[in-house]
């Protein structure tokens, strides 16, 4: 075929406006979150005091960590998706994990060495290990078809970031039944959880998102 | 670029022309060397280009996306024929808008690949790339809806891109 007629067949296609990927990453984690909520809504119950643990400190620290991760991610996410090297929102994901340092401290000040064995522990461990993966399989799939779009310049670092931003939204939706909110708890065993969803992300993006 | 990307084909196609002739001087040094026909590669960059627009961001510089993309094209298809290369972008940069162009004609691969496309696939390729025709004629006469020869269009080109890719040929 020649380039002429290659040309005539692209402008061909080319006749409608086209969703820039940011937008259309946005639209599938609005989707898959609402797929995950529906999906929260039909297993799980929001532990009963919700009421007041909405004013306690360390809930809504759990919850703040959550939507750091998810809104970093997301940020980074629109530029991992693009041949050209990521740049400006790297840097945002640093704080996620500041925060939790942060309140792993402040607890360890706090609290007596005597307990934080039991704060480790939690009530159900592996209960977030598994409704954390679950819960961010929906997001994690409408992210990847949204991304198959795109051309990510490295497709692992890319299905991570997609991974990470699911597990951001997982632990939102999960932060919101587990009775545990001591920052220990949260900086193990959600990291683990999501650190999970991440590198099974990665691993599948670094098969299907070449292009 | 802005325009094209709202779906003005006037300017798309003024576009595909200009960045055409900046490809061919790319690929053509690498190419030869490779052992490859460099028309094939201009047209699997001009695929990819086309069906990955959405990954340039309004307002920001043209040519990095452009180098971005070619060079990452570039490396695949001189890989897939067994040749380990390093194309540093900066090389891409220059070339790429240096004045020189001969207008080249034929390539193969991009037929190969056609080939693999189902029938109705093919046909409405053929009807656009030969004859020029628009969607709305194509649809007239293979008796289609209009909607249905754009989506044919469009899966023929990804499944192209993708027999590429996958090094199908």
């Amino acid at each position: 075929m020649k380039t002429e007629e290659l040309i005539r067949v692209l402008v061909a296609d080319g006749g409608r406006p086209v969703v820039p990927i940011d937008q259309a990453l946005l639209r599938a984690l609005g989707l898959g979150a609402i797929a995950s909520i529906a999906l929260f809504r039909l297993l799980l119950h929001p532990r009963a005091d919700l009421a007041q643990a909405i004013y306690s400190l360390p809930f809504l620290f759990k919850l703040t960590f959550a939507v750091l991760v998810a809104v970093g991610a997301t940020l980074f996410l629109s530029e991992a998706a693009r041949p050209l090297p990521p740049h400006r929102w790297l840097r945002l994901l640093i704080l996620a994990p500041l925060l939790l340092a942060l309140g792993v401290i402040v607890e360890l000040k706090s609290e007596p060495a005597t307990a934080w064995a039991a704060h480790l522990i939690g009530h159900n461990a592996p209960h977030c290990l598994a409704l954390i993966p679950l819960l961010s399989l929906p997001p994690l799939v409408c992210l990847f078809a949204a991304l198959r779009q795109g051309a990510p310049m490295h497709p692992m670092l890319a299905g991570a970031t997609a991974g990470l931003v699911s597990g951001g939204v997982g632990a939102l939706l999960y932060a919101l039944v587990c009775p545990d909110d001591s920052p220990l708890f949260v900086a193990t065993w959600y990291s683990i959880a999501i650190a999970i969803v991440t590198s099974a992300a990665a691993y599948v993006g670094k098969r299907i998102l070449r292009w | 670029m802005e325009r094209s990307l709202q779906g003005d084909t006037c300017a798309y196609r003024e576009l595909l022309v200009h960045l055409t002739a900046g490809l061919r001087n790319v690929v053509r040094g690498r190419s030869r060397a490779a052992g490859v026909d460099a028309e094939d590669v201009v047209q699997e960059v001009l695929l990819a280009l086309h069906l990955k627009r959405s990954t340039w961001v309004r307002g920001t510089p043209v040519a990095p996306w452009v180098a971005a993309i070619a060079r990452n094209k570039i490396v695949d298809a001189l890989r897939r024929r067994g040749q380990r290369t390093e194309v540093p972008i900066e090389s891409v940069m220059e070339t790429l808008w240096s004045d020189e162009s001969e207008h080249e004609g034929d390539a193969y691969d991009l037929e190969r690949v056609l080939g693999k496309l189902n029938d109705r696939q093919r046909e409405v390729v053929r009807a656009v790339s030969l004859e020029g025709r628009s969607a709305q004629e194509v649809a007239v006469r293979l008796q289609m809806t209009e909607g249905a020869v754009r989506v044919t269009l469009h899966r023929s080109l990804r499944a192209l891109a993708a027999m590429f890719a996958s090094g199908a040929q």
